[in-house]
């Protein structure tokens, strides 16, 4: 068997103390082979970013272990951890620094690793993500929202990590340029061998990216279950149930709905 | 067959700006009788300025310009702007998309439903308390006399849109448009969200605008819909018979949505003509 890429046992993660004490996360385990993709779902509020903020050290880990690569995280991460694990977020308007173009957005995690050859490095970024060398002077305000979600992968790509953490990477995008997005990130993963950690609240984007998932609810893992298991309707729990009911667009009491 | 309720006909709105025209809406036309109309589009479509229009919101320096713009026979560009502000909240009125931004945050729900409805109706105090709170019982609220005096900041996204629309629909408006009213909610929120307004808007009569970007939502939910892209009605079709639209970017935006009970890979994506949007 091989060692997973990403091990998590146990894993609770608590903000405040006392009155103020939310348990954001509680007990949560599950692990993602090498070069799988792994899905987490839920509402908001389940604690499913919060799983992949406590990976790449943005949240603390309470209690429970995580494991990447082999080896547990320290606190705070060291480099080495940011060459394996790297981070895509939501919104693509808000993680690229509006006063840096491109080119600097990109140079950056080259500077801080002491990358040598970065011209060539952010063209071959830039390549990888279907942009061409045209875009490498703009700032992220002359880019579509789709433009900068690629912008923010080619971030994540540069230091060649083997894991990305996707936290909801499509959910600010128009529909057809999610689709864009993600069949970039699906060619990416098998072109260059990459571990996804997917997080989203819609079940249709799981299933297509990933091949396991895990449905949170309330901080708990609710139900480990595999995207063909949802395809064909199987789910051991009610919420789970209630999901995959929810996304099937709205139903009046007695008609079928219609499906798209 | 009746009048319908509100008649568009070649709504233009335009922005002057440094760098020139931009027109947002390029000539909408439709009809709405009572009946539950969608209108749906990408962003920048022009579909929510489409809603805005309507109502005489366009901010400044948007100029409303349209052949012809009338609900229930009042013409909403010449009207005075009295007669507009008894129209809007009182027979017309609208759902914004997020609730935490439409609510006031430091009045109590109850304060607010109150306001809404004195404003538009001649009412005692004691009587639109009353109207309150049944309207908050007709959008399922468990405990109204609670949410009555809660703050926005202490109810939940889906609590505080149920909130919006009972604020909405407490003065029997004739129409009701509703801008995205369910994007900003969980999934399992959103289904409930929508049949609480379908059962209102189904026993009340109303006319509906449902504006929002996803499609089958909509294909679901609504009678007919408009298919917007770049300012215009690229497509107006049964809801039903979504599956046999003819226009390629209805197509396209349909096929280019992840399914769950199929897997195609890579997702078919959209390749957009210029000529839709001329």
């Amino acid at each position: 068997m091989t060692e997973p890429m990403l091990d998590i046992q146990n894993l609770s993660v608590v903000f405040g103390t006392g009155r103020l004490r939310v348990d954001a996360v509680k007990d949560v385990s599950f692990h993602v082979e090498p070069g799988a993709s792994f899905g987490l779902v839920g509402e908001s509020g389940s604690g499913k970013s919060t799983v992949l903020r406590a990976v790449c050290g943005l949240a603390p880990i309470s209690g429970g272990r995580v494991m990447v690569n082999g080896q547990a995280v320290k606190s705070p991460r060291d480099k080495s951890f940011y060459r394996t694990a790297q981070m895509v977020f939501q919104d693509p308007y808000a993680s690229l620094h509006p006063r840096h173009t491109v080119d600097r957005t990109l140079s950056e995690p080259l500077a801080i690793h002491g990358e040598k050859n970065a011209e060539a490095r952010i063209l071959e970024a830039l390549r990888e993500v279907g942009l061409g060398p045209s875009f490498r002077f703009r700032y992220p305000h002359q880019l579509s929202g789709g433009q900068r979600q690629r912008i923010a992968i080619a971030r994540a790509l540069i230091l060649r990590p083997k894991i990305l953490l996707l936290d909801e990477p499509t959910s600010a995008l128009d529909a057809s340029v999610q689709a864009e997005v993600l069949n970039l990130l699906d060619e990416l993963r098998v072109r260059l061998g990459l571990t996804y950690v997917l997080v989203s609240h819609d079940l249709a984007v799981v299933a297509h990216l990933c091949d396991r998932l895990l449905v949170m609810r309330q901080g708990e893992a609710v139900e480990e279950t595999t995207a063909a298991a949802l395809r064909s309707g199987q789910a051991a729990n009610e919420y789970t149930r209630a999901l995959i009911q929810a996304s099937q667009g709205f139903a009046r009491d007695g008609v079928e709905p219609v499906l798209v | 067959m009746t009048k319908p309720l509100l008649e568009v006909e070649d709504l233009r709105v335009r922005f002057h700006l440094r760098t020139g025209i931009v027109e947002a809406v390029r000539g909408v036309s439709f009809q709405l009788g009572h009946e539950r109309l969608g209108i749906v589009g990408e962003s920048g479509s022009g579909k929510s300025q489409t809603g805005r229009a309507i109502l005489g919101l366009t901010p400044p320096p948007g100029e409303v310009v349209a052949k012809r713009l009338t609900f229930d026979g009042i013409d909403l560009l010449t009207a005075s702007k009295r007669t507009l502000r008894t129209l809007r909240g009182g027979r017309i009125s609208m759902v914004m998309q997020d609730p935490k931004y439409s609510l006031n945050p430091v009045m109590t729900i109850g304060e607010q439903i109150i306001e809404a409805y004195q404003a538009h109706r001649k009412a005692s105090r004691g009587e639109a308390r009353d109207k309150t709170l049944a309207m908050l019982e007709a959008v399922k609220m468990r405990d109204p006399s609670r949410v009555f005096s809660l703050y926005p900041h202490e109810v939940s996204g889906g609590m505080g849109q149920r909130a919006m629309i009972a604020m909405m629909l407490v003065t029997d408006p004739d129409m009701l448009i509703a801008d995205e009213p369910t994007s900003a909610l969980d999934v399992t929120v959103q289904m409930e969200v929508l049949r609480i307004l379908d059962e209102l808007v189904a026993e009340r009569g109303m006319g509906l605008i449902f504006i929002s970007h996803d499609l089958k939502l909509v294909s679901s939910f609504c009678d007919r819909v408009l298919v917007m892209y770049a300012g215009h009605v690229v497509e107006e079709l049964e809801a039903r018979h979504l599956r046999e639209a003819k226009h390629p970017y209805t197509q396209g935006l349909m096929n280019c949505l992840p399914k769950l009970k199929d897997d195609i890979r890579p997702l078919p994506t959209l390749n957009r003509d210029p000529a839709w949007a001329l």
